[in-house]
């Protein structure tokens, strides 16, 4: 089967007034349908930059990106995005604002919408569709930006340090909604993080990356029993701790290298 | 027994909270009456300094009139009706400077935004023509258009346009990238971006301007009518300074500020009307 994310080659050079800066190089990577993968490394390895060249917002000086078999050239809404932070629109209840992205690719219909709802009503955020994302908490407000990365239903789905700025009681909970959902709809998705732990409680593969430039050091692999169980209980399973510490170790050699 | 108790609670409770809010609304209420009240009071006092003054010979009437002879002057000019034309030619030029002055403004903002290169080319001319005293360009404005309604149009959008444009333009820079990033993420088109982001993010911003615009507008029309005009309120005031009859000049002045006060709050009140349903 052909893997539903291709990287050939990728490199990326930020160009600024006093120099120009290797982001990343010469990187190769694919990803296969329903498949969980965690992008993490130290600070500086271009983890957001590779996020937003799948996305297509950033065109990469050289190489190329395949998702679904088509090289990648400007977003779309088969590419789902989720930032660090919610970002709702302000102005907007909570309903319009799932329903942004189908409005921008011109596909909402009564259909859509209640699809939508449905969304909503499975996210736990049921009864709030009239309300403004200011009412809502920050965990709430990151389901609904989550409901309106989904409503497209897009193919591939990249979260940027999605979880980051949540309290840990919610983040936790956010993160095993999110790996149960994505689980049930089959959505392959790609995630950065920079806490190791929640890389390998809701991921089957971790790749990290190595700064300056930067490029894959080390893919790992997450055990059948740990990439099976909710993220919350991963984290007790035997063989959880070992394959942190040898991840963490990598991750602390890679980061004195450079 | 145990649930009779439970009521007893709430109920003292709720009353008790009821009772604090009352205090509160209460003192509340007195500050706001004693502001009001000394507010109030101060006017009257500063008129009845003012005819006291007229009255014993501290000041010359001449220069200064008195508030008896202005009311009195503002009241003939009211029923004999020959304010009217005056204070409509000019409150119709204010309109009419500060709707074209806000449009022309963000329509303005709009296209440099769309095109950073056009931005990049204008800014120079924009921070020149916004630091220049627009007021000296009277004559060539008067040369260009007649001595006339034209001429202090343009006076006025010479006042309003630019300040407006940097305004709503900082406004829509001034826009959450993360935003704008989310449109994007989804494919959207760069109009899309402006209609679904840009726009009603600014909009607060658009909205204060129009509070500035109204300030603005009366400066650019009282200004323009002092150099052209043959009518309205800032003719009057340079009439009553030629022939010496400075109760029409003060008399002049009262209503301007009556009138641009009551322009201000009804830009405030449109500007509550809008922002409330967000």
């Amino acid at each position: 089967m052909l893997p539903l994310v291709q990287l050939k080659g990728v490199t990326h050079a930020y160009l600024g007034d006093r120099e120009a800066m290797l982001a990343i190089e010469d990187l190769h990577l694919t990803v296969d349908k329903g498949e969980f993968v965690s992008l993490v490394g130290p600070s500086g390895c271009g983890k957001t930059t590779l996020l937003s060249i799948i996305s297509g917002l950033l065109q990469p000086s050289r190489g190329e990106v395949y998702v679904g078999g088509h090289p990648v050239s400007e977003p779309s809404a088969e590419i789902g995005y989720m930032l660090q932070q919610d970002y709702l629109l302000p102005w907007r209840t909570i309903l319009n604002n799932a329903l942004l992205g189908l409005e921008l690719t011109g596909s909402l219909n009564d259909e859509t919408r209640r699809h939508t709802l449905s969304l909503l009503k499975e996210l736990g955020l049921e009864g709030k569709e009239e309300a403004f994302p200011s009412e809502l908490s920050g965990g709430m407000r990151q389901r609904v930006a989550l409901v309106r990365t989904l409503a497209t239903g897009p193919k591939l789905l990249l979260l940027d340090e999605p979880f980051s700025a949540l309290d840990y009681q919610i983040k936790l909970q956010l993160e095993d909604l999110v790996a149960e959902t994505l689980l049930r709809r089959g959505t392959t998705a790609i995630l950065v993080t920079h806490d190791l732990a929640e890389a390998i409680a809701v991921s089957s593969r971790v790749i990290l990356l190595q700064p300056n430039p930067g490029r894959v050091r080390r893919i790992f692999t997450v055990p059948e029993a740990i990439r099976s169980a909710p993220p919350l209980y991963a984290r007790d399973l035997p063989g959880f701790a070992e394959l942190f510490h040898t991840v963490w170790k990598e991750m602390e050699i890679a980061g004195r290298e450079e | 027994m145990k649930s009779v108790e439970q009521i007893e609670l709430a109920v003292s409770r709720k009353l008790w909270l009821e009772q604090k809010h009352e205090e509160f609304r209460k003192a509340k209420l007195r500050r706001t009456s004693r502001v009001m009240a000394v507010r109030a009071l101060l006017l009257v006092f500063l008129f009845a300094l003012w005819e006291t003054a007229a009255r014993a010979g501290w000041i010359d009437t001449l220069l200064f009139s008195s508030p008896g002879r202005v009311f009195r002057h503002i009241w003939a000019d009211l029923s004999g009706g020959s304010l009217w034309p005056h204070l409509s030619v000019t409150v119709g030029e204010t309109i009419i400077g500060f709707l074209l002055g806000t449009l022309l403004g963000t329509l303005l903002a709009v296209v440099i935004w769309w095109s950073p290169f056009l931005s990049a080319v204008l800014d120079p001319y924009m921070v020149v023509f916004n630091s220049m005293p627009k007021v000296a360009l009277g004559p060539i404005f008067i040369v260009m258009f007649g001595a006339g309604f034209t001429a202090i149009v343009i006076t006025t959008l010479s006042i309003t346009v630019i300040i407006t444009t940097l305004v709503v333009y900082n406004s829509f820079c001034s826009v959450d990238p993360n935003l704008v990033k989310v449109v994007r993420s989804f494919g959207a088109s760069r109009v899309q971006e402006f209609n679904k982001v840009i726009l009603p993010a600014s909009f607060p911003a658009i909205v204060s301007t129009l509070k500035v615009n109204v300030g603005m507008s009366w400066v650019g029309v009282i200004v323009g009518e002092f150099l052209v005009a043959k009518s309205g309120l800032g003719y009057l005031i340079i009439y009553g300074f030629q022939v010496f009859n400075f109760t029409l000049v003060m008399s002049s002045l009262l209503i301007i500020a009556a009138v641009a006060t009551a322009m201000y709050q009804l830009v405030v009140y449109v500007e509550k009307l809008i922002l409330s349903r967000r």
